[in-house]
């Protein structure tokens, strides 16, 4: 972001007037006027006015890798919980392997973490996919709740800030957009370094030059680099 | 309860008996994010009257035969507290309390796109700790501001105000004194939201009132609206500066 001092957005305040301005995510049109709907930041990205929410639920989006728990099994897949208002459906078709249709359970039990991808929203639920690398039932490792719209933030410019994490702790970490973190290290220790630094950054989000402040975190705690 | 009489000046001139102005609020006071659990939250306080709003969702209505997949539900619990008030009340809902859950709704539904949630249920609890009258418009301003707090898609924020009219005189914002004003005409209360530029989303009326007068009301109510809108809106735009330290 160019500007110093980010504006903020509440429901039915106007953000800018103007015919060159189209009304992006969380904001509509009214004659000349950008009118926001929603609470959170104002971003402008050439003529595209935007609002950014800093709270609330997680709102499912397609192409979104979200992490859930299997919650049910039926005859033809799983359902998972992804922490959204509506639960997400992991057909038998969407997973790249071998599957005995007796012993679903085999494959993904009740309880069991997933990692999988939105392939589709439509009224009658949420299809997930695990048709891509890195889906896949999780093993081992530790999970971090944080706000999902803090997400953009823990991840970074193109990957900055998750990469300084994982640099300075030696552990694997996959974000999923529904607010849930798996951290995979090689050491207790360094997962709950990671843990402390995403907390740390969940926290602290709104503040400036952040990077910066996590990597004096990383000093002042021990960081690997 | 000491009752001091409020005066009807020889002069005509009318007195309220906390010394306000008659189209003067009480002291306002409000934050955003004072419940940490829920997905947004507020405190709103006017005077001694104190109100609680947390908000939870958009989630999965339960049980399944109450869902509507053609809107959202917006659910609100309107709760007084039970040493709110000086005489201890019954805690749990009664008559009048759901009454005004009920009428919370309406007044904050046409602000809300819950066409964009189906089968979804927005619940909002509303919890007064203090009560020295307009408690249903410090309910109404804590849970807008939640609202947005909860990042829920709103055409505008609400904002509720209280009108009046002790005897023959206007006022703005009564509190339990002036509520109980037994002179003349008597009191009558006047309880109205609006929408951010001032459109009406909920007016109750109790008493007495002359149809000019009433439109004389509504217009003062509007003007305090305003001011009361900038409190909410402060308050939440803080919510986000005060991180920044």
């Amino acid at each position: 972001m160019t500007h110093d001092e980010r504006k903020i957005a509440i429901p039915g305040e106007v953000i800018i007037k103007g015919k060159e301005f189209l009304p992006g995510e969380g904001t509509t049109k009214q004659g000349e006027e950008i009118i926001a709907q929603r609470f959170g930041l104002i971003e402008e990205s050439e003529r595209i006015v935007k609002v950014i929410p800093l709270s609330g639920v997680y709102i499912p989006r397609r192409g979104n890798v979200v992490i859930g728990k299997v919650e049910m099994i039926t005859f033809n897949g799983w359902v998972i919980n992804i922490g959204a208002s509506d639960n997400g459906f992991l057909s038998l078709m969407e997973v790249p392997r071998f599957v005995n249709k007796d012993a679903l359970d085999e494959v993904m039990d009740i309880g069991d973490i997933v990692i999988a991808k939105i392939w589709n929203i439509n009224k009658r639920g949420i299809d997930l996919s695990l048709k891509l690398k890195g889906l896949g039932r999780v093993d081992e490792g530790l999970i971090v709740k944080i706000n999902s719209n803090k997400v953009p933030r823990v991840i970074g410019k193109e990957g900055s800030m998750i990469n300084l994490i994982k640099d300075n702790t030696n552990c694997n970490i996959t974000v999923g957009q529904n607010g849930f973190v798996l951290i995979e290290g090689q050491n207790v220790d360094d997962e709950l370094l990671a843990k402390k630094a995403i907390q740390f950054i969940e926290e602290k989000s709104y503040i400036h030059g952040l990077t910066e402040e996590v990597e004096r975190f990383f000093k002042e705690n021990g960081g690997k680099k | 309860m000491t009752t001091k009489k409020s005066e009807t000046k020889s002069s005509g001139k009318f007195e309220r008996p906390d010394g306000r102005k008659v189209n003067e609020l009480r002291p306002i006071w409000a934050k955003v994010g004072v419940v940490p659990n829920a997905d947004g939250s507020a405190i709103y306080a006017s005077g001694d009257t104190i109100a609680i709003a947390a908000v939870y969702g958009p989630k999965q209505m339960h049980p399944q035969h109450s869902q509507n997949p053609e809107k959202g539900t917006l659910r609100c619990t309107y709760l007084m507290n039970s040493f709110s008030v000086n005489e201890r009340i019954k805690p749990g809902p009664n008559r009048r309390s759901m009454e005004i859950s009920k009428i919370t709704e309406w007044a904050l539904e046409p602000v809300l796109m819950l066409k964009d949630f189906p089968s979804q249920v927005i619940d909002v609890h509303i919890n007064i700790i203090q009560a020295d009258a307009g408690t249903r418009c410090a309910g109404i301003n804590a849970a807008s501001m939640a609202l947005a707090h909860a990042g829920v898609p709103m055409k505008s924020l609400v904002t509720s105000v209280s009108a009046g009219k002790l005897d023959k005189t206007l006022v703005i914002d009564l509190d339990k004194e002036e509520e109980d004003f037994e002179e003349g005409e008597g009191p009558t209360d006047i309880p109205l939201s609006f929408t951010g530029d001032g459109k009406i989303t909920h007016m109750q009326l109790d008493g007495k009132i002359s149809p000019a007068q009433l439109k004389e009301a509504v217009e003062m109510a509007r003007e305090s609206a305003k001011e009361i809108h900038k409190i909410q809106v402060k308050a939440l735009k803080d919510s986000v500066e005060g991180d920044k330290k």
